[in-house]
């Protein structure tokens, strides 16, 4: 579901198919509802060994993340930070998880590629990142952490399942046409070094 | 001292050095596209945030290294090292700090933020004064990636050299969380130059290389990186770095030895000085009360 507040464009998971392929490369939103996080260890265990996710992941959202979290007293976890991790560690891994729990939306730092955007368009799931160092916000955006599991990966390697109130930003890196924004850009950001490599070169001519 | 050091540490993780954050707003104002500003009021709610609810603002606090220039007559000269490594582990349990040490070979996380050889520290050693500049980095592990340093043949020149930065950032910027501040070394070989990079960074945020063609590359290089258009975030945007610092030394006729480092927008540097009686202060972090 999509709701506007203050400008900005809220969805609420699990999101529908509508919502995903509302969803264009670049565009911003925000999330509410619930994520899990799961990264390296989480990837190879569904992946290499076929295990299956004690967590219900059909149409939910996976956060690539490492958080650090405190037990409460008298039971319970806390979020005291949490931040994206970089998403093309996953990239191997990522067609393949995706075809096994039908998760829907990825988050993480930075672009992924091929494999990524191939699950994207085969499944139309959709990859977006966050801003990375804002590891406090986005604490604070998670009001109730409802799931620890395979918590024998160590506490940055775990699922953590969250409840999450507006959430982000998040950028669309990959929509569910299979386009990327990331290796789009980088094509752009090649043709402007090799311009710039010209005129340097004509700039350091440094002699005695 | 080891406890104002060590607090110093767990404040800089928390608050960025008054350079940095005045060059943030400065490009903040400047950017015009929409995600640049999303992602500008995004990191300067966490700032804000941080600040206020006293936690280290990336989750990422990084690996804590120190350039020390501290003079022969310095009181403490001969206990600094013990120090400061002490100082590590008390702002690791105090701060809190997460615990990025990891041993090579035996691959175990050490959990203090310290092991062998880290906190890194290097010295430059001052004949004749009795003070100690503390130069403190977080170094975070995303914006480490981007390192490199290489020996070009001295016929390549400093077009070379900037086409040897302009290659790598193209590549390896976007994921170091732009805006970044550049850190080149020019010198003779690779670990020569690798240092001086390294040292580039402590440098204030905008300062300028003394030497007068050192300067202009340096303004030459962040117009270019610039011109690239990755942007904060590596999104896209008008501007992808705070700075270029070049530092330099002489070289073989024979080898321009390069390097490169590059720090995130989370760029967690720290200066103190101690004098002799060990009064403190904090150059870099008005708001920090030694
Ligand atoms: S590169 Fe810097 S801002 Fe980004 S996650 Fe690492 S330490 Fe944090």
């Amino acid at each position: 579901m999509t709701t506007y507040k203050d400008g900005r464009r809220i969805l609420s998971a699990p999101l529908s198919d509508d919502d995903l392929r509302s969803l264009r490369i670049g565009d911003i939103f925000y999330l509410s509802g619930t994520l899990t996080t799961g990264r390296d260890a989480v990837h190879r265990r569904v992946v290499e060994e076929g295990r299956a996710l004690p967590v219900d992941l059909r149409g939910g959202v996976l956060l690539h993340a490492g958080p650090i979290v405190r037990p409460l007293e008298g039971g319970g976890w806390e979020m005291v930070s949490i931040g994206p991790t970089t998403s093309m560690r996953m990239e191997k891994f990522e067609y393949e998880f995706v075809k096994a729990t039908d998760v829907r939306l990825l988050i993480g730092k930075g672009g992924m590629k091929e494999n990524a955007a191939r699950a994207c368009r085969d499944f139309g799931c959709v990859h977006c990142v966050m801003p990375a160092g804002c590891a406090v916000a986005a604490a604070l955006s998670v009001e109730e952490i409802v799931g620890a599991d395979w918590l024998d990966l160590g506490m940055p390697e775990a699922l953590w399942t969250c409840r999450v109130r507006e959430f982000g930003p998040l950028i669309v890196s990959i929509d569910a046409e299979g386009r990327n924004y990331f290796e789009e850009k980088k094509a752009e950001y090649r043709r402007h070094k090799d311009e710039q490599l010209a005129r340097l070169a004509k700039e350091l001519a440094f002699r005695e | 001292m080891t406890d104002t050091i060590a607090r110093f540490i767990g404040f800089s993780a928390r608050q960025l050095p008054d350079d940095v954050t005045a060059k943030l707003r400065e490009l903040r104002e400047k950017e015009t596209g929409a995600l640049p500003k999303v992602l500008y009021e995004a990191m300067f709610r966490n700032m804000e945030l941080a600040a206020e609810l006293s936690r280290p603002s990336c989750q990422d606090t990084g690996l804590v290294q120190f350039w020390l220039r501290c003079g022969t007559g310095f009181p403490l000269i001969n206990e600094l090292e013990g120090l400061l490594r002490e100082a590590v582990l008390q702002a690791t349990a105090e701060t809190p700090l997460r615990p990025n040490v990891v041993e090579a070979f035996d691959e175990y996380n050490t959990g203090t933020n310290v092991g062998r050889g880290v906190p890194c520290v290097h010295w430059d050693i001052v004949p004749g004064w009795d003070g100690c500049e503390i130069y403190t980095y977080l170094a975070g592990g995303g914006c480490a990636l981007p390192g490199y340093a290489t020996v070009l043949m001295p016929g390549e020149g400093y077009a070379g050299v900037s086409r040897f930065v302009l290659e790598r950032l193209t590549e390896y910027a976007p994921n170091a969380c732009p805006p970044l501040l550049v850190g080149v070394g020019v010198a003779s070989s690779a670990e020569t130059a690798a240092l001086l990079s390294k040292k580039a960074l402590l440098r204030p945020v905008g300062s300028h290389s003394e030497n007068e063609r050192a300067a202009r590359m340096e303004r030459l290089l962040e117009e270019s990186i610039n011109a690239l258009g990755i942007g904060p975030q590596g999104v896209g945007g008008s501007y992808t770095v705070m700075g270029v610092h070049i530092e330099h030394a002489a070289r073989h006729p024979a080898s321009l030895g390069v390097g490169l480092s590059v720090s995130c927008w989370s760029h967690r540097r720290g200066h103190l000085f101690f004098d002799r009686e060990l009064n403190c202060t904090a150059a870099s972090h008005a708001g920090f009360q030694p």
